[in-house]
């Protein structure tokens, strides 16, 4: 038995969003009476933290703490119209939204605070810890809360934003093809060491090590969750998961759960990454998305380093270890035609 | 055959279900007793999202007939959980962002129990081993390794059961 060893690279340009025909989220806000702010959205969050990042960036954009902030999504009945969490635009897109409709709710908030604080509007200012000022008059104050509550009991007027965050659809030139497909670009690269068994035709993937660029992190601990995550991920889809047969018969086709072939804990290789941020020009405090490139850039890199480990370039997924045997007899058989070619007859 | 009564003991307390033959042990503490942390994933056995522990061994709730368990001690993620606050496993699940949709979690907090009850400063591979039978698609599984292996640390072992 010969374990070979190789090393793989990949580098990715990710976009962020579609261009579809037009790529829209759309955002509301109002204030409850008990102070909060709830945010309505149609996006889903599938475990990837989006209702963590939007309520980050809504309080932000608000200026009051995330304790303040409820984010009440993925009712499409009754949510306001959003295209879905794909294509890694769900911050984008949401949280570009998600600001517009705060900056609509902070004004509704500036009209009561006018009153209530019996100040020019251009003397108010957000102290982005839950309170309104008076410029220069810091014993004249009042808590967002208070004025929410205001606003709705003494005045009877709401305290509501709504945002829309729209991509346009972006036709392609007949002439050049040209076109502006997505948002902005994230970018990745990524090195993997597999080592391969030439017997068996199993790969062992020993390391993924990772460089990504995403923009601004919103959230450092989810991001590096959608990269480990991704990670794993990236090699599933490499090397184990498929619903066709592994064999020509049909009746072995994964018909289940405990029949469909992904890694489990024992067959998680080295995972490291490193993260840079250059923001982007158009994204909510300049985020680019993050989570469906991690599951990519690994791919080819595990499928390179493959063919540095034995030669043998596969050209689907998943590689299993038939494939690379039949790819080994393949260049076995074409050496020794090699061989017998230039051996002179005699 | 019809319905039976069975009587097991669940996070401490003794309580009575009414079960048709062949129920099994997750339907019964999801469905019928709202423990919605038994989560039904596969319904084969395959996935581990239903584990829960029985007389303190980790068992698949989903392939359990309800009557089985006649008599003994059954134990969920609700019952670990403090009525205020976190178990020591969940506070390092959480601080490790050892999740992110959550689906697999109570079945690997589970494990995770059992196996520092019988082994508080279990080896990497011990806990690799521990959660073999537990799938999860999000994480990648190490910050759920590096959960097990905080809680460890922190000396989370024994905890009675508390409700």
């Amino acid at each position: 038995m010969v374990k070979l060893r190789g090393t793989g690279l990949s580098a990715v340009n990710y976009p962020t969003g579609m261009n579809l025909g037009g790529d829209p989220s759309q955002a509301l806000i109002h204030a409850t009476t008990s102070g909060s702010f709830v945010v309505s959205l149609s996006a889903t969050d599938l475990g990837q933290g989006l209702r963590t990042v939007i309520g980050q960036i809504a309080a932000e954009a608000l200026g009051v703490g995330m304790d303040d902030v409820v984010i009440d999504t993925a009712d499409t009945d009754t949510g306001p119209h959003d295209m879905g969490t794909f294509a890694s635009r769900a911050t984008h897109r949401v949280g570009n939204a998600v600001i517009a409709a705060a900056q609509e709710a902070r004004e509704a908030l500036l009209d009561v605070a006018e009153d209530e604080l019996e100040a020019a509007r251009s003397d108010l200012e957000f102290d982005g810890q839950g309170n309104i000022l008076v410029r220069g008059a810091p014993d004249r104050s009042m808590k967002i809360a208070d004025i929410a509550a205001a606003a709705q009991f003494k005045y009877g007027r709401t305290i509501a934003g709504r945002g829309v965050y729209m991509k346009p659809r972006s036709p392609v030139d007949p002439e050049t093809g040209a076109m502006d497909p997505d948002s902005t670009e994230a970018h990745a690269c990524t090195v993997a060491e597999v080592a391969v068994d030439t017997d068996t035709g199993e790969v062992t993937v020993l390391s993924i090590r990772s460089a990504y660029e995403v923009g601004r992190q919103i959230n450092p601990a989810l991001v590096k969750g959608q990269i480990v995550g991704g990670a794993w991920m990236g090699m599933s889809h490499a090397l184990y998961e498929t619903t066709q047969p592994y064999y020509p018969d049909p009746a072995y086709s994964p018909k289940d759960f405990s029949e469909y072939l992904m890694p489990g804990a024992y067959e998680m290789p080295k995972i490291e990454c490193v993260v840079l941020e250059y923001p982007s020009s158009n994204g909510p405090y300049g985020v680019k998305g993050v989570g469906e490139m991690t599951a990519n850039s690994p791919i080819p890199a595990i499928v390179n380093a493959i063919y540095h480990a034995t030669g043998v370039r596969i050209d689907e997924l998943p590689v299993t270890p038939e494939l690379i045997l039949r790819g080994l007899d393949a260049r076995a058989r074409a050496a020794r035609l090699a061989e017998t070619s230039t051996t002179p007859d005699s | 055959m019809g319905s039976k009564i069975v009587t097991f003991v669940l996070g401490g307390r003794e309580v009575e279900v009414m079960v048709k033959p062949m129920t099994t042990l997750q339907a019964v503490l999801r469905y019928q007793l709202g423990y919605t942390a038994v989560k039904e994933g596969c319904r084969q056995g395959g996935c581990g999202s239903c584990t829960v522990l029985v007389e303190g061994e980790p068992v698949l709730a989903c392939l359990l007939p309800a009557e089985d368990v006649a008599g003994q001690q059954v134990t969920t993620l609700e019952s670990i959980t403090p009525v205020d606050g976190l178990d020591p496993l969940q506070q390092a699940f959480l601080d490790a962002s050892g999740f992110q949709c959550g689906y697999c979690t109570p079945g690997m907090i589970m494990v995770s129990k059992a196996l520092l009850e019988h082994n508080p400063r279990p080896t990497r591979e011990e806990i690799l081993d521990a959660l073999a039978g537990n799938i999860c698609r999000c994480t990648g599984y190490e910050p759920i390794v590096a959960a097990v292996e905080g809680a460890a640390q922190a000396g989370a072992a024994p905890g009675a059961q508390r409700r």
